[in-house]
C-alpha cells in the first residue's frame, strides 16, 4: 500500500497549490508513490473522509494558508492529527504573507473596508454574517479570528517550506527527497527545519555586482530610469530585501530587474525579519544631520510594507496589540 | 536546556551598606532566587553587606570550590564598577571570569526608585534575567597583544609638553603633534602666572626647548591627525602635516624671511588681533620648532604669482613653494589627548560691548598687552594705542555661570581677573575695580594672593555686571564706558565710569571638540569637556583604553593641575608599556560564513575598520585582531551572520525572558 498524500489550502491565494501543479511530470511522482487521500482544489473529498481516518494515517501533508478563521483552524488541527509529517508549505503557512498584514488592523475594520470600497457593490449595506436560519435549518459560515497566524502559532509545525510561493524545483527537490525517505533511500531531515531553500540570503544567488553601501536617497524602481542591470539594486537607491531573505528562489526577481521583496522570509537564525531589515538600511543611510536622515527614510512610504510584506504574522510582535489578546 | 548537564548557578545579593539594602529587601530578593530559580540550577542564593569586600569574595571563591558552581550571579552595582572583581575572584577559584554576570540592582534599581516593594520586585526580575542570561554564558579566554610603546601625544600645550616629557625621559618615544606653527600653547601668550607672578615664557620656553631637541621626541607642528584605528597597544594613527612651503631639513630659523616679507597681517592667534605678523612667520621669537610657516591664504606669491622675496633671501634656499601636505602613518600603543580650550567669546556677551566698544578687551587681549614681548611691549594702553587708563574695570565670569551661556566655573578667571588687578595697578597705577560674583581663591597660595591684590588699593564689587556702555548721563561719565552694576554688598545700583574695561572670559572646549572625540572614540560631556573615565578615581583615563586626556580638554584647570594631569597620564601609559602586552576582552564579532552572501551591508560601518570584503569567496570577514566587540556589524547584519561573543541572541534573549519572568514556569525552558 502507497503512503498518503494531503494537501490543504487555508487563507492564502492558491498560488502554491498552482507552484505544486507547475512541477509537471515531477506531479506523477506524487501520484506514482502516494496515495492522494485529500486535496479539494485537485479533487472532490470531504472533511468527514479525513475525520474518518485514523489518527496518524496520513504520511506527508503539505497546509499551505494561514489561520484567519474557525475553519482554518479546525482543518489544521484535523490534518495535525491525522499526519504523521505537517509541512508549513508557502509564506503564508510559515509566516503568515500577505494576509498576514490585516494584522494591523482591528478585525471590525477589515469587514468594514472589504464591503465598503468604492468598488465595492453594496448599495444595501448587507455584512456577512456566521450564522442564518433557513427553512432548512441554521446555516453557518467561518468566523474570522481577531488576528491571523501561521500554522505553527496553532499547531506543531514539522517542516516549513518557505515562499511565495515556494519555486517549483525546489518542491520537486522535497518530492524526491519524500520519494528517497519512502523508499529507504535517504533520511528525513531534523524536525524543525527549513526545507527546499538555500543556507544564505538571496544576495548568494544575486549576480549583481556590489559594493561597500552608501544610500543617499531611497526611490521606487520606476522612479529610475534606467536601472543598471548589473549593479546591486541596493545600492541603485531601491529598498531591496534581499540581503535579509533566505536564498533559494535563485534571486529571480533582482535577476529580472526588481527587487527583491523577500517571500523566502527571514535566513536561518534570524529572529525578527523586519528588525534586522530596517537595521540593515538604516546602517547604510549616508547622511550626517537628523535632517536628512529623515529626508532619506522619508523614501519608504511604508515602512511596516516594506519590512514586513511577508512576515508580520510570523514578526516578533506578531501583530498589533488585539493580536496580542489571545486570537 | 532539559537534555543538556544543569549548570549549578550561585547567586550572590549585595547590601552595598544601605545604597541597595536601603530601597531594597535583599534578604528576600535572595531567598527568592533560592526557591524560585531553583529549577534554572540556582543552588545558592546568599546575601552579604558588602560583596565587593575581601570577605564577599572570600565567599564566593569558597562556594565554587565547596559547591562547584559552575555559574555565578552577583546583583550588586553596575558591572563598570566590580565586574572586574568579581570575574578576578572567580578566576581565582578556578571558575572562567566570563561565567560571572553582574545584575546592576544599584544603579539601575535602589538608585533610581523610592518604593520599596516595588524596587524588592524589579531586583528579582533583573536577578532572574542575569541566572538566565549567565547559563547562556560561555567559557571565554582573554586575548594578550603586545603593546606598542610609541606614544602619541595631541596638543603641544603645557599639559602635552610635560606629559611628552615625562614619557621622553623615560626613555619611550613620543610623537607630538600640534596644530599650530609651534608648541606652547596658550601659556606661550601669557605675561605672567598667578599667584607666584612667575614670567610665563621664562618659565616654559626651557620646557618647550627640551621638548624639542629630545632625541626621544619626534615633534610635528603645523600638524593635524585625520584618523585613527586600532585599540589599545595597536593604534594605526594617520597624521596630516601640513606644507610650511619650508624645508625644515635645510632651514636654520635665522629669520631672514620673515624680516624681508613685504606683507604683514593681523595675526589674529598669538597677538589675539592686536598684532600683525609676517605671511612667512613663526608665532613667537622662542617658538619651537624655529622653522617659519607660510601662509598660504595672504601669502603674495600664492596669490598673484610674483614676490618671492623669502625665497630669494633665504640663504639655505630652504623656501619651497611646490611643498605638499604630506600624510604620515604611525603606529603607538598609546593617545595622550591635551587638545585645550578655547577662549569664551566675549562678542556672545553683547551688552558687554565687546567688538562694539572698543576699550573693551578680553582677557587674552590683554595677556598680550601686559606682556613685554607683545604688541606694546608690555605697556597697558586703550586701543589707541597710546593711552594709558586711569581706572579700569575687571568683569569676572563672563560666559561663566551663566544660564545663558555655560553653566560651568572656568576656575581660572577669578584668579586671572586678581593677575590682571595687579598688573594694571602696578604698571598704570590705574584705580582698579574687580566685579565678581562669588571669588574662588582656592589652591595653594591663591587666596594669599587675592588679601594682596585688596591690599594694594583694588576696589571690589560683588555683582553681576548688567552692562557696560558709553551712553553718558552726566560730565563724570562722559567720554567713559560705564559699568552698571548692582552693588549686592552695599544693596544699591551703581554705574561706575572707566577707560577701559576686561572681560575675564571663561573657557570653552575647542569648537571641534565633539569631531575629536568622535576620531578617537571618546566621548564629551553636555559641555562639551571630554570625559573621563571617573571623575574622581580616574581622572585621565577614558572609556577608551589606551586614551588619555589631560589638562583644559578634560575640564578648565590652572596651569599647575594640568601640568600633574600631564605628568599623571604618562605615569599611567608608562605602566602600560611596561606591561609589555595587554589583555584584551575577548568579546568579538565573528562571521558565519555559511550564512553570509556578501551583501557588503557591514563593509563600511566598522568603526575600527576589522571588516574585510572577501572577493574571491564573496563574503565578508572579521578581523579579530581589529575586532573591539561593538557590535554594530551584529546588529545591521540582516542575514543574522555575524554574532558577537558574549552577547549572543542566546544570551540576550534568555536574559529577556528572565526579565519578564517567562523562566518561571518550569518546562518552558
Amino acid at each position: 500500500m502507497k503512503p498518503k498524500f494531503a494537501m490543504y489550502w487555508a487563507a492564502s491565494c492558491g498560488g502554491c497549490e498552482i507552484a505544486v501543479l507547475n512541477t509537471h511530470e515531477k506531479i506523477l511522482d506524487v501520484d506514482a508513490n502516494f496515495d492522494v487521500v485529500f486535496w479539494p482544489v485537485a479533487m472532490d473529498a470531504k472533511y468527514k473522509d479525513v475525520e474518518a481516518m485514523e489518527d496518524g494515517s496520513i504520511l506527508l501533508t503539505l497546509f499551505n494558508g494561514s489561520i484567519r478563521n474557525d475553519e482554518n483552524e479546525h482543518i489544521a488541527k484535523l490534518l495535525r492529527r491525522k499526519s504523521k509529517l505537517l509541512v508549513a508549505f508557502g509564506s503564508c503557512a510559515c509566516e503568515g504573507c500577505i494576509p498576514g498584514l490585516a494584522n494591523l488592523s482591528p478585525v471590525g475594520d477589515i469587514v468594514h473596508t472589504a464591503f465598503n470600497t468604492i468598488t465595492t457593490d453594496n448599495p444595501h449595506g448587507i455584512y456577512p454574517r456566521t450564522s442564518y436560519d433557513v427553512p432548512e435549518g441554521e446555516l453557518h459560515i467561518p468566523t474570522l479570528a481577531k488576528a491571523l497566524r501561521p500554522l505553527e502559532q496553532v499547531v506543531d509545525v514539522d517542516y516549513y517550506m518557505p515562499g511565495c510561493p515556494p519555486e517549483s524545483h525546489q518542491i520537486a527537490a522535497v518530492i524526491d527527497l519524500v520519494v528517497k525517505v519512502v523508499k529507504g533511500e535517504a533520511e528525513l531531515p531534523p524536525k524543525g527545519a527549513t526545507i527546499g531553500v538555500g543556507d544564505s540570503t538571496v544576495c548568494d544567488e544575486c549576480p549583481r555586482a556590489r559594493n561597500v553601501k552608501m544610500i543617499k536617497e531611497f526611490t521606487r524602481i520606476q522612479d529610475i530610469a534606467p536601472v543598471d542591470p548589473t549593479l546591486c539594486i541596493l545600492e541603485q537607491g531601491v529598498p531591496c530585501n534581499g540581503p535579509a531573505t533566505r536564498s533559494g528562489c535563485n534571486a529571480r526577481c533582482p535577476q529580472a530587474g526588481a527587487q527583491c521583496i523577500g517571500c523566502y522570509g527571514p535566513a536561518e537564525g534570524v529572529m525578527d525579519y523586519g528588525a534586522r531589515l530596517i537595521t540593515a538600511f538604516s546602517s547604510v543611510i549616508d547622511a550626517t544631520t537628523p535632517e536628512e536622515i529623515d529626508h532619506i527614510l522619508d523614501g519608504i512610504p511604508d515602512p511596516t510594507g516594506q519590512v514586513y510584506r511577508f512576515n508580520l504574522a510570523g514578526s516578533l510582535m506578531k501583530a498589533n496589540k488585539s493580536a496580542w489578546e489571545k486570537a | 536546556m532539559s537534555d543538556q548537564k544543569q549548570e549549578r548557578v550561585g547567586v550572590y545579593v549585595c547590601h552595598c551598606g544601605t545604597n541597595i539594602a536601603g530601597t531594597v529587601d535583599v534578604v528576600d530578593v535572595a531567598n527568592w532566587a533560592a526557591e524560585k530559580l531553583k529549577h534554572q540550577g540556582v543552588i545558592i542564593a546568599r546575601e552579604y553587606k558588602f560583596m565587593c569586600s575581601s570577605l564577599g569574595q572570600e565567599l564566593i571563591e569558597k562556594d565554587i570550590k565547596e559547591l562547584g558552581l559552575t555559574r555565578v550571579v552577583v546583583a550588586a552595582c553596575s558591572p563598570h564598577l566590580h565586574e572586574k572583581t568579581f570575574r578576578t575572584a572567580a578566576k581565582n577559584a578556578g571558575l572562567n571570569p566570563y561565567l560571572v554576570e553582574l545584575a546592576s540592582i544599584r544603579e539601575q534599581v535602589s538608585w533610581v526608585h523610592t518604593d520599596k516593594v516595588v524596587a524588592t520586585a524589579k531586583s528579582k526580575a533583573v536577578v532572574s534575567g542575569a541566572v538566565s542570561r549567565v547559563i547562556e554564558n560561555r567559557a571565554l579566554d582573554e586575548i594578550k597583544v603586545p603593546i606598542n610603546p610609541n606614544t602619541l601625544i595631541v596638543g603641544g600645550g603645557v599639559a602635552g609638553i610635560q606629559s611628552a616629557l615625562e614619557i621622553a625621559n623615560a626613555g619611550f618615544h613620543v610623537y607630538l603633534v600640534e596644530r599650530e606653527p609651534s608648541i606652547g600653547g596658550h601659556m606661550a601668550q601669557f605675561d605672567k602666572t598667578f599667584p607666584t607672578l612667575d614670567c610665563s615664557a621664562c618659565i616654559l620656553t626651557p620646557r618647550m626647548v627640551e621638548a624639542g631637541t629630545h632625541p626621544n621626541i619626534t615633534l610635528l607642528t603645523w600638524s593635524e591627525v585625520t584618523n585613527v584605528a586600532g585599540y589599545v597597544g595597536n593604534f594605526h594613527v594617520t597624521i596630516k602635516k601640513k606644507a610650511r612651503f619650508v624645508n625644515e631639513e635645510l632651514c636654520t630659523g635665522c629669520g631672514i624671511c620673515q624680516e624681508k616679507c613685504p606683507k604683514k597681517v593681523i595675526d589674529d592667534v598669538y597677538e589675539a588681533g592686536l598684532g600683525y605678523r609676517k605671511t612667512v612667520y613663526t608665532p613667537f621669537a622662542q617658538a619651537v620648532p624655529n622653522f617659519p610657516v607660510m601662509d598660504k591664504e595672504n601669502c603674495t606669491y600664492f596669490i598673484k604669482g610674483t614676490c618671492k622675496a623669502c625665497e630669494k633671501f633665504c640663504p639655505t634656499n630652504a623656501i619651497d613653494f611646490a611643498q605638499q601636505d604630506q600624510m604620515l602613518n604611525i603606529d603607538v600603543g598609546n593617545i595622550i589627548l591635551a587638545t585645550g580650550y578655547d577662549l569664551f567669546d566675549a562678542r556672545r556677551v553683547s551688552n558687554y560691548g565687546y567688538g562694539r566698544l572698543p576699550n573693551v578687551f578680553t582677557s587674552l587681549e590683554f595677556e598680550r598687552l601686559s606682556n613685554a614681548a607683545g604688541p606694546t611691549s608690555g605697556n597697558i594702553v586703550l586701543r589707541d594705542g597710546k593711552t594709558m587708563p586711569k581706572s579700569v574695570g575687571i568683569i569676572h565670569c563672563v560666559g561663566s555661570r551663566d544660564k545663558n551661556f555655560n553653566n560651568y566655573c572656568s576656575t581660572i578667571c577669578c584668579m586671572q581677573g586678581l593677575k590682571f588687578a595687579h598688573l594694571v595697578h602696578e604698571r598704570t597705577g590705574a584705580t582698579v575695580y574687580n566685579f565678581y560674583i562669588d571669588m574662588r581663591t582656592a589652591y595653594k597660595a591663591y587666596d594669599e594672593f587675592y588679601q594682596r591684590v585688596l591690599e594694594e588699593g583694588t576696589l571690589f564689587v560683588r555683582g553681576k555686571v548688567a552692562e557696560v556702555t558709553d551712553a553718558a548721563r552726566n560730565d563724570r561719565e562722559k567720554g567713559k564706558l560705564i559699568i552698571q552694576c548692582e552693588d549686592t554688598l552695599a544693596g544699591k545700583q551703581r554705574r561706575i565710569p572707566v577707560d577701559m574695561v576686561i572681560l575675564s572670559s571663561g573657557l570653552q572646549p575647542r569648537k571641534d571638540a565633539k569631531e575629536v572625540g568622535k576620531l578617537f572614540g571618546i566621548s564629551c560631556s553636555m559641555d562639551g569637556w571630554f570625559t573621563e573615565k571617573h571623575p574622581k578615581l580616574d581622572p585621565v583615563a577614558t572609556m577608551t583604553e589606551g586614551i588619555y586626556i589631560v589638562g583644559c580638554a578634560q575640564g578648565p584647570k590652572d596651569i599647575p593641575s594640568s601640568v600633574a594631569q600631564g605628568a599623571a597620564a604618562s605615569a599611567r601609559v608608562l605602566d602600560k608599556i611596561l606591561q609589555k602586552e595587554v589583555s584584551l576582552e575577548p568579546i568579538k564579532a565573528s562571521i558565519n560564513k555559511e550564512a553570509c552572501s556578501g551583501c557588503r551591508i557591514c563593509n563600511g560601518l566598522c568603526p575600527f575598520n576589522a571588516i574585510a570584503f572577501i572577493a574571491d569567496d564573496m563574503v565578508s570577514d572579521i578581523n579579530p585582531a581589529l575586532c573591539q566587540g561593538c557590535g554594530t556589524c551584529v546588529a545591521a547584519c540582516p542575514a543574522g551572520a555575524i554574532s558577537g561573543t558574549g552577547f549572543s541572541d542566546a544570551q540576550i534573549m534568555a536574559q529577556i525572558d528572565g526579565l519578564l519572568l517567562k523562566n518561571l514556569e518550569i518546562g518552558n525552558y
